[in-house]
């Protein structure tokens, strides 16, 4: 089969850091090929050299469709037909739909908006993915699964023969990424190239015809996913080992750090009791708007229950803000790390210790600057967070290390109970290990643990009991060993 | 019909042409002045100045940015082009040529700044501010200009018609505040570099990846800003009869104030020709009214103010209201 898209020998390098070394990559016409890696291997690089935003080193050969691409520019790269979504699907919020879809027919010149053609456009490249969505909302007002149809659309409207989607299932829920794989197998049967990149590696192995790995910049092999295994996949991504024994140990003579009974709230959950019990991970599973955060958030304070009762230690507590819940001890890491746990712009020192300030406070409420770098570097290397510089800002860790710095932030607290929200969102492998013993560690210690997350294998393999929560409700917990994580599966998508 | 109630329901400029037209309604029952064609024809020509650099503005906001340099734009364009205008003549054109000539220069240097450096707009512009004028300032000594042209002191009187003894006629300010509001409809509506602006607004780093000429974008943005206070500038030169250069700075939060009041966002992307247009009409009338009701200027400022706080907390109130209707329905 013809290469629509052949790179061969592609290197680059960032000043004295060698991002890609001599990476070959062929994508046949008509296939859906997936790319992985873990953060770091090169993968965003590879992408942007395909997309033409970034030169290779010389030496390195470009062809799109069979024809030798000596300088790609964003520019000629689209004319090829490639089209790429990115994560944040570059999307106008905005604007309408169809104006997104065909925008670029703004490009280009001076001259009046044809807003007849604009729609016409927009209905050819919706009618040709088989879907149906009102071309005249504004983008913003759609839902993340619609907005990701529109992009899709616009690269359609473009001609795209090659459609590259970084990371598109990240903020899916079950159902919609099922949509997506659905979609892209319709792409794929209308003779377009799909490059598919993501970090869920049954997702992966899925909908793709071959996946090239990559790690640490270099090509570690191109498979075809046919009779390729999630373990094996994440072997070559990692070069390391990754399996996790199930907990079997039984807690339940342990004592009781946090209970709740019959907890609702309208709208968001119904009658939630259980009872988490000091040193367990209890891990709480179900779709994206099941009402597990919303749970979450009244556990921390945030919000108020319509009724039942939260116990702590065994004192029924009544928490009507998160400063309550703090001093109850109970701590809460948010899923979104990026924007609700830290303080981005902030130095690495003062995120750790923002919840402990007025511990460190002496006479006079002031706070000694020896006494707060003490404390911050104990943490760094307590958790193992790698920083060259403890004054550094956070927003320029790396996922895995930003997470650690969230959880040293409230582990500082010494809480009893920690609130896990999706704790390995956007984090690849090696960086999930390293939460994964970070929090065993912790519930060794004594802490009790809630685990939040929609990713069955995570709550099957680090929990001692998993609840499934489905339309506000929540199941009795079950043993990872009395169950199955197909069986999971089903309980959340019933 | 309900359904198109629904619809006007969410959109901020129904809401403002509501409180407009119970402001008239309770104007023109409250007095015998506020309902007459000389009333509206002073409201027109009064704030003709404000208006177009409203008209301006909406441009740089739905951009994504912010300018309040724009007064002394105005400022510095008025002095040289009627300075120019009275030492070696001018015509309408040579005129407004030299003024707008002057705005665009002005409007490019904010716009180098940002894009050049990327400092944020409301840094340059502050600076620009003070620049422009303090150099004007120091160069003229703040001198008024009493002597203008005899052709631009007498203005247009287009269409002139007597009615109840009084001569009544679209003058240059009328002109040029529906011609400003005009051009900028046109532009953000019906030309691809309107939509270009808007997108922009809404999201500069898909823009960027898009392709779009994100350099030339802000410049011609800032230009048309400084373009526009070249033709305010004149506007109330004329309507002044004089050019006095240290009262038009300290005009530009009002001018602001209009256009947030309008629905624009700071944040970008977010604003309607309309909107500005109403936002500018609601603090109008609500200073001339308090006038005609004959209470103190003061309070104008005062009921100004707790107007826009009541109207951006009702439009946020509102916008909760209709995610809410959205998350439950879906």
């Amino acid at each position: 089969m013809p290469a629509f898209l052949d790179l061969s020998g592609v290197s680059k390098r960032f000043g004295g850091v060698q991002a890609l070394r001599d990476v070959s990559l062929r994508v046949r016409a008509g296939e859906v090929h997936c790319l992985v890696g873990e953060n770091g291997s090169g993968k965003s690089t590879l992408i942007k050299i395909i997309s033409g935003v970034l030169a290779p080193e010389p030496g390195g050969r470009i062809a799109i469709d069979g024809v030798e691409q000596p300088r790609l520019t964003p520019t000629r790269s689209t004319a090829a037909g490639v089209q790429v979504i990115y994560q944040d699907l570059s999307l106008f919020p905005n604007l309408s739909a169809a104006e997104n879809i065909a925008i670029g027919r703004h490009l280009g010149g001076v001259r009046l908006v044809d807003r007849a053609a604009i729609r016409r456009t927009a209905l050819a490249a919706m009618a040709r993915l088989g879907v149906t969505l009102d071309p005249d909302a504004p983008v913003g007002e759609l839902g993340v699964s619609q907005r990701q149809l529109v992009a899709i659309c616009r690269a359609l409207a473009a001609d795209a023969k090659l459609l590259i989607m970084d990371e598109p299932t990240a903020s899916l829920t079950r159902a919609e990424v099922d949509h997506l794989l659905a979609l892209v197998r319709e792409l794929k049967a209308r003779g377009l190239c799909v490059m598919f990149v993501s970090h869920r590696l049954d997702e992966v192995l899925e909908v793709a015809d071959r996946v090239t790995v990559l790690r640490d910049g270099a090509l570690v092999g191109a498979y075809p996913a046919e009779g390729m295994s999630d373990a094996r996949l994440s072997r070559l991504m990692t070069g390391k080992d990754f399996s996790y024994a199930l907990k079997t140990d039984d807690l339940s003579a342990r004592p009781v750090a946090l209970s709740a009974r019959g907890l609702s709230r309208a709208g968001e959950y119904a009658d939630v009791s259980f009872d988490l019990r000091e040193g367990e991970i209890l891990g709480i599973t179900g779709l994206l708007g099941a009402g597990r955060t919303e749970l979450a958030l009244t556990l921390f304070g945030m919000t108020r229950p319509d009724a039942g009762e939260i116990a702590i230690a065994g004192r029924t507590v009544t928490l009507d803000s998160n400063r309550r819940a703090i001093e109850a001890g109970v701590a809460y890491v948010s899923e979104d790390r990026l924007t609700l746990g830290l303080v981005m712009a902030q130095p690495v020192a003062a995120n750790l210790v923002i919840t402990v300030l007025h511990a460190l406070a002496g006479r006079l409420g002031l706070i000694a600057p020896a006494r707060r770098r003490k404390a911050a570097q104990d943490w760094i290397d307590d958790l193992a967070i790698k920083v060259s510089d403890p004054q550094n800002p956070v927003g320029t860790l790396s996922g895995g290390n930003q997470q650690r710095v969230a959880l040293a932030k409230w582990m500082a607290r010494r809480p009893k109970v920690l609130i896990l929200d999706s704790p390995t969102v956007g984090v690849d492998i090696s960086a999930k290990d390293g939460i994964y013993e970070i929090v065993g560690r912790l519930a060794a210690e004594g802490v009790a643990v809630l685990m939040i997350s929609d990713e069955i294998p995570e709550v099957f393999h680090h929990c001692h009991r998993v609840m499934v929560m489905r339309a506000g409700r929540l199941s009795p917990p079950v043993r990872p060993v009395e169950t199955s994580e197909a069986a999971l599966r089903e309980a959340v998508n019933a | 019909m309900r359904d198109l109630l629904q619809r006007l329901r969410r959109r901020h400029e129904f809401w403002l042409a509501s409180v407009i037209v119970a402001l008239c309604v309770a104007l023109t029952l409250a007095t015998d002045s506020f309902f007459t064609l000389r009333n509206l024809v002073d409201l027109l020509t009064s704030n003709a100045f404000i208006g177009i650099l409203c008209a301006g503005l909406i441009v740089v906001l739905v951009a994504g940015g912010i300018d309040i340099s724009f007064t002394a734009t105005a400022t510095v364009a008025q002095y040289l082009a009627l300075s120019a205008a009275n030492a070696w003549g001018a015509t309408w054109l040579t005129l407004f040529l030299m003024a707008c000539g002057i705005g665009v220069c002005l409007g490019a240097i904010n716009a180098f700044f940002i894009v050049k450096f990327r400092v944020h707009s409301i840094i340059v512009s502050i600076a620009t501010l003070n620049i422009f004028y303090g150099l004007l300032i120091y160069a003229t000594s703040g001198r008024y200009i009493y002597a203008l042209p005899d052709w631009f002191s007498y203005g247009i009187y287009w269409f002139e018609t007597e009615i109840d003894g009084w001569p009544y006629g679209v003058n240059l300010q009328m002109l040029l505040l529906g011609l400003a509001f005009l051009s900028t409809w046109v532009l953000l509506n019906r030309t691809n570099i309107g939509r270009q602006i808007y997108a922009m607004g809404g999201n500069p780093d898909a823009a960027r990846r898009m392709g779009f000429p994100v350099v030339r974008l802000q410049v011609f943005v800032y230009g048309y800003m400084g373009f526009m206070a070249g033709v305010a500038s004149l506007a109330q030169a004329q309507f002044a009869q004089s050019v006095a250069p240290t009262i038009l700075v300290g005009k530009e939060l009002d001018v602001l104030a209009a256009v947030v009041l309008g629905g624009a966002s700071l944040l970008g992307g977010v604003g309607t020709v309309l909107g500005t247009f109403l936002g500018l009409t609601l603090l109008a009338l609500l200073q001339n009214g308090l006038v005609l009701v004959g209470v103190s200027s003061y309070w104008g400022q005062f009921v100004t103010g707790a107007v826009i706080l009541i109207s951006v907390s009702a439009t946020a109130l509102e916008a909760g209201r209709q995610r809410r209707l959205r998350r439950s329905a879906a």
